[in-house]
């Protein structure tokens, strides 16, 4: 196949042998600088990835840090490089960031940073997420409601949470430089408003931009393909797919579950490089689930739309919602999505 | 006869048609009225089928020019439109086939890598061409363009032949299959 001539880059890691190599392959952007070079004309191509393995998560950080990231629904956002972020200085962050959501939910009265507000922002790093060494750490913020009552010492309910992260982010690492962090993934769960309120913060402070990441079809169906190929123990959920068809007045939906074992059967029969999803495999794996239900019911759903997913692994949803369910395979899941997002931010 | 061939009919006097392939009827309808609506010297005859190899029974003029629709949002389209393909006398692609990729706007509704579609259009040497059929003014200017390419194909246009623009659209566009 000429398109996988290209050369491929292996990321520069200082990682420990027990990290895994987590090979993605030549990144657009190389590809870009390399046709520049040999003056010839750029074609994008679906790169072949590597199946996920399991427990990425370094020995000393405890799983149990990621209760808070799994089973709940979070909205996707791509995020270009925060200028002249520090981690060190997060209480300066939080108290800023309290005064200004007070001052947002006022709105035209004048608010003294440090004054007692009923809620509370809470900053924190989120040891353990990321890819290689070179990856920045991710971080997580909360909006908790703080408690009037003297009495009651404990920490309030949460109220939003959005955590920002990169992982396997090489490609956009290597073009910013060092007054930039470059956290290209946002994950915000909880009220729109806040979200919007949050965001408008961190673009005010640190000159960075987010947009909604959407997730295409053909993302969604390298996911499928992805996540059934991830080795489980024990499946927790049945696989399924949504899709849409159009048409008036209402669009309709056709769901199609599969046992997970079955889908897994399937995806075994279908994969032949070890270690590796290529597009083939991806579209054969989508075409016998195609004409299996063309046979059964005479639709071609390759001619709707992919609108969902679901898996024992993960779930996502083409407006850019995603859902883990499974911790040992979050940086994997992660790395995908971070990829999508630096390709939005290039 | 099942294969579709280029000479195997006598031209029409100062007559032009095209044949335009694919599953999305709505789209092809349209793109085929913004033709009909072009202005051409010659007369134009627009033929819509949802694949070949097309009936035999029906008296059809000689196609000058075969362009295949393929729409991004759905593999059903791609996938008919490479069965056509079989159907199709190696002679036409000399300069008479072109693909038209339509529903690269909206990526999120895109279930084809646009690579897959531009594969095709190197594996059969034939132009490719993207428009979002969808918006009228791409879809007016898609048949303005797609009437000129008729017009040489039909061998109207004095001077320039289908496999002269062939080479010419190849030379500008893309690089060479060996470079790949």
């Amino acid at each position: 196949m000429d398109s996988y001539d290209a050369p491929e880059l292996t990321p520069r890691q200082d990682a420990s042998s027990r990290l895994k190599d987590f090979f993605i392959g030549a990144t657009p952007l190389q590809k870009r600088l390399e046709s520049v070079r040999k003056q010839t004309s750029f074609i994008p191509t679906p790169p072949r990835r590597k199946i996920p393995q399991g427990s990425q998560l370094q020995e000393d950080v405890d799983p149990q840090k990621f209760a808070v990231l799994l089973h709940k629904q979070w909205t996707l956002y791509s995020l270009t490089p925060l200028y002249k972020f520090s981690y060190t200085d997060f209480k300066e962050y939080s108290k800023l960031l309290t005064a200004f959501i007070a001052a947002e939910k006022k709105k035209g009265l004048a608010v003294e940073v440090g004054d007692d507000f009923n809620i509370k922002v809470v900053f924190s790093t989120l040891m353990g997420v990321k890819g290689t060494e070179r990856d920045p750490e991710a971080f997580l913020v909360q909006i908790l409601s703080k408690s009037q009552l003297p009495s009651e010492h404990k920490e309030g309910k949460v109220l939003w949470t959005g955590w920002f992260c990169c992982v396997f982010g090489d490609s956009l690492l290597e073009t910013v430089s060092e007054d930039f962090t470059c956290l290209p993934l946002f994950l915000a769960n909880g009220a729109e408003t806040n979200t919007a309120i949050i965001g408008t913060w961190f673009q005010k402070t640190f000159d960075c931009y987010f947009r909604p990441l959407a997730i295409s079809s053909f993302n969604l169906s390298w996911m499928a393909a992805m996540w059934t190929a991830c080795k489980m123990d024990h499946y927790m959920a049945t696989t399924e797919f949504l899709w849409s068809v159009p048409c008036s007045p209402h669009s309709l939906d056709i769901s199609y579950a599969i046992h997970p074992e079955d889908a897994k059967a399937l995806w075994d029969n279908v994969h032949k490089t070890p270690g590796e999803v290529t597009q083939e495999e991806v579209d054969l794996f989508m075409d016998c689930l195609y004409s299996h239900f063309h046979r059964h019911f005479k639709i071609h759903l390759s001619a709707t739309r992919l609108v969902r997913v679901s898996t024992s692994v993960a779930s996502a949803h083409t407006d850019g919602k995603i859902k883990i369910l499974c911790p040992k395979y979050l940086i994997g899941v992660l790395a995908y999505l971070t990829e999508l997002a630096v390709f939005q931010i290039e | 006869m099942s294969v579709l061939r280029p000479l195997d009919r006598l031209p029409g006097l100062n007559t032009a048609t095209i044949l335009l392939v694919g599953t999305e009827d709505a789209l092809l309808q349209q793109l085929a009225d913004s033709m009909l609506k072009a202005d051409c010297t010659s007369e134009l005859k627009v033929h819509l089928a949802r694949s070949l190899p097309l009936p035999c029974s029906v008296n059809r003029p000689r196609i000058d020019l075969i362009v295949f629709v393929v729409n991004l949002h759905s593999k059903h389209s791609l996938q008919s439109v490479e069965e056509s393909l079989c159907h199709l006398d190696a002679a036409f692609f000399l300069g008479k086939v072109a693909f038209l990729a339509t529903g690269a706007g909206r990526d999120s509704h895109c279930s084809i890598h646009r690579n897959t579609v531009v594969k095709l259009a190197h594996t059969y040497r034939s132009p490719l061409l993207f428009c979002d059929l969808e918006i009228e003014d791409f879809r007016a200017a898609m048949a303005q363009r797609l009437v000129r390419l008729l017009q040489i194909c039909a061998g109207h246009v004095p001077g320039v032949s289908a496999l002269n623009l062939l080479s010419l659209l190849r030379g500008s566009e893309n690089p060479s299959p060996e470079d790949l």
